[in-house]
């Protein structure tokens, strides 16, 4: 009834300084500051989002990430022009990651009108096409292979980027994403698969639910992959730069394996009693969180100090509170748009060139 | 007779056919430790072993097609889906393999097991966990199909799916699992393919099932107050096998058809319902055949939307009396 390490899981206490790893030794004191500002904002945003959960302004399942945050927010800083992101349904930390505003994102938990998605997709189903933020699927494993299709179209139109295809440690045992890549190794398409394992797919174990290790599974593919830790978001960085080059560069895809914790249930549902302890879960909190190991490493390196980051922190609680009273006054959606974005020929009639019924009743 | 939940009633059938037949296996995602997704299986594990009562990776088209292979060995799985909405991952095994194996081997091979879990709209978990596949599935000769709209139904009905040597499949609802009714205890068994009627009356028949049922007795107790309408329900109960008798029987009586489901209303239930009534009953009807179905779209998540997008009481009153204007 526990998590079971990753083999090359490291302590906090690790000698390997991933700070000065080529792509963090780079930042400036600004950019370190900013990835420690959208994993407090990431988490001040879902702590917001629970309470209104708890209130019933929230509908249907809330997939908390709190506690994975320097997964999202390590990878997508990233990000390229042209690189990509997709993932499931554990997705309000990847869309503040690629830099979709909190109120939008607040109001479609809201079912409002003002919703990044309308009111139409709910917290599983975040979109944002124009930051390249592909989702938001609530099928597990169901966007995987579409995570290689983005990097197949990606390699088509001849782009130097790369995708990310974002899974839990429960979906590499469905058969999309063996599908998914096999065809990106046979394909060399740029995509690197994330799997971010926190131990758990619901109440069930690793252990209890997957052969072997995960990540190199890749190897009976023939692609490369790696396992690192994803409570500190320079060795996210580290990890992640080289095999975002590997796709950049050269096209070929690759997995990496992130191990992390989530410290609340799978949904705020799961009443979180049958599969871990309390202590296991307070145990990560107190030595590894993301959002404490970060701010300790920025105090000791001096571009942070403790003002602001209480400074940050007041900041993010206010913009969550912001986000939440903007989705309060919108408006939700009418009964009339049930069926608006269904078809693109039903929305742009000007341009339609089908004809017949495309509704019924 | 005890007043149970219909969740309470699924895991009574479940136990009952547990302890009467040493093949009976319940297999699926969470059904063992964690005592089900919607503790419909809860204490199972403790009371059978895990033997009996598998939890299973995220892999459906692995484990229901390793149900299939092991039914047609003898074994009886009743398999969950955490939500039939994830059927689709499946779909090759389903309706390829069990609803075919036993017409491509001649009679040969059959397919003793039952897929259940909960197929509605409703909660707000949008258009990937919200399909009605009762239709889809129904297309296919060689499965069953029942969706029970009362707990009473639900027990009775899941015994005879488990008992059953065809492909059964068995579509709860999760906005039902708190529901409370009568349900006999011990041996309380409904055959496949019975509708029943859970309302009579003289001037309009709505034909319904699952919990469409439940709007349609709410609105049937308004055309009674308030409009000095006699409706009748009848509830199909199975989907496949059809009980198209008693359609039949009750649209002689009241001449006026509403058909009510929680379904796109291309191809559904109701379609094929309104065709065989208009060709087996063009006289005994004095107007058209109504339908009320879903919104015609993929679900809505916005909580106040997703309620006018589904069939609700106020929905089915209003088409009840365009049915009868
Ligand atoms: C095909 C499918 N099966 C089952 C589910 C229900 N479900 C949603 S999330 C989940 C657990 C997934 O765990 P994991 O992949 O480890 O991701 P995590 O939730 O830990 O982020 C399950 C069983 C689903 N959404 N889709
Ligand atoms: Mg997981």
């Amino acid at each position: 009834m526990s998590k079971k390490p990753t083999a090359k899981e490291t302590t906090p206490t690790a000698a390997t300084d991933h700070a000065q790893a080529p792509v963090n030794a780079r930042l400036t004191p600004e950019e370190r500051i900013e990835l420690f500002r959208k994993m407090v904002r990431i988490r001040r945003f879902e702590e917001r989002s629970l309470r209104a959960y708890q209130a019933k302004k929230i509908g249907g399942f809330l997939h908390l990430y709190i506690g994975q945050e320097a997964v999202a927010v390590g990878c997508c800083s990233l990000m390229g022009p042209h690189d990509h992101v997709i993932t499931a349904y554990r997705d309000h930390g990847h869309a503040i990651a690629v830099g979709m505003e909190t109120k939008p994102l607040m109001a479609e938990l809201y079912g409002k009108a003002t919703g990044c998605s309308k009111g139409k997709g709910g917290s599983m189903h975040y979109f944002d096409p124009s930051r390249n933020f592909w989702g938001g699927h609530g099928i597990v494993g169901g966007q995987i292979p579409l995570g290689a299709g983005l990097a197949y179209a990606l390699k088509y139109k001849g782009l130097k980027g790369a995708a990310m295809a974002f899974m839990g440690d429960g979906a590499v045992n469905q058969g999309a994403v063996h599908e998914a890549y096999n065809l990106a190794s046979l394909w060399n398409l740029p995509v690197v698969f994330v799997i971010e394992n926190n131990g758990y797919s619901m109440g069930t174990s690793q252990a209890r639910s997957s052969a072997g290790e995960l990540a190199q599974r890749a190897a009976g593919y023939d692609m490369q992959w790696g396992q690192c830790s994803g409570h500190d978001v320079y060795e996210v960085r580290a990890m992640m730069d080289k095999f975002l080059t590997l796709a950049r560069e050269t096209g070929k895809p690759s997995t990496v394996e992130i191990d992390t914790y989530r410290y609340r249930g799978h949904s705020v549902a799961d009443p979180d009693n049958t599969y871990r302890s309390k202590q296991e879960i307070e145990e990560y909190r107190r030595t590894r969180d993301p959002i404490q190991l970060f701010q300790d490493k920025l105090l000791a390196e001096g571009a942070l100090t403790p003002a602001l980051a209480e400074q940050i922190d007041t900041e993010a609680r206010a913009e969550a509170d912001v986000a939440a009273d903007f989705s309060e006054a919108s408006p939700f959606p009418t009964p009339a748009d049930i069926q608006t974005d269904v078809y693109w020929e039903a929305d742009n009639p000007a341009d339609r060139r089908s004809q017949g019924r495309l509704f019924f009743t | 007779m005890p007043v149970i939940t219909y969740r309470e009633a699924v895991r009574h059938a479940l136990a009952e056919e547990l302890e009467r037949d040493p093949n009976v296996v319940v297999m699926g995602e969470e059904v063992a430790q964690f005592n089900g997704a919607y503790k419909v299986t809860e204490g199972l594990l403790a009371r059978f072993g895990p033997q009996r009562i598998v939890d299973t990776p995220i892999s459906e088209a692995g484990f229901i097609g390793v149900g299939i292979g092991a039914s047609m060995l003898g074994i009886r799985p009743v398999m969950e889906l955490m939500f039939w909405s994830f059927y689709s991952v499946a779909f090759d095994q389903i309706l390829n393999n069990a609803a075919n194996v036993r017409y491509m081997s001649g009679g040969q091979i059959h397919c003793p097991i039952v897929i259940r879990g909960p197929a509605n709209g409703g909660t707000n978990v949008g258009a990937t966990h919200s399909h009605t596949p009762e239709n889809v599935l129904a297309n296919h000769p060689g499965v069953k199909v029942v969706v029970p709209s009362s707990p009473a139904d639900a027990k009775g009905l899941l015994k005879s799916a488990i008992r059953d040597n065809d492909p059964v499949f068995f579509l709860e609802n999760t906005m039902l699992y708190g529901e409370k009714g009568e349900v006999p205890a011990g041996e309380h068994v409904v055959p496949l393919g019975l509708a029943d009627v859970k309302r009579a009356g003289t001037d309009l028949t709505i034909v319904t099932y699952g919990r469409s049922v439940l709007h349609s007795l709410a609105a049937a107790e308004v055309l009674e107050r308030e409009h000095k309408i006699s409706t009748e329900v009848l509830d199909l109960r199975t989907i496949r096998p059809l009980d198209f008798d008693s359609v039949l029987k009750s649209v002689a009586k009241t001449h006026r058809v509403l058909i009510v489901e929680e379904q796109k209303p291309f191809a559904s239930v109701g379609s094929q319902l309104a065709y065989m009534i208009q060709r087996e009953a063009f006289d005994e009807l004095d107007g058209p055949i109504h339908r009320l179905a879903t919104v015609d779209a993929p679900a809505i998540y916005s909580p106040p939307v997703e309620v006018e997008q589904l069939p609700n009481p106020r929905r089915v009153l209003q088409a009840a009396l365009e049915t009868l204007a």
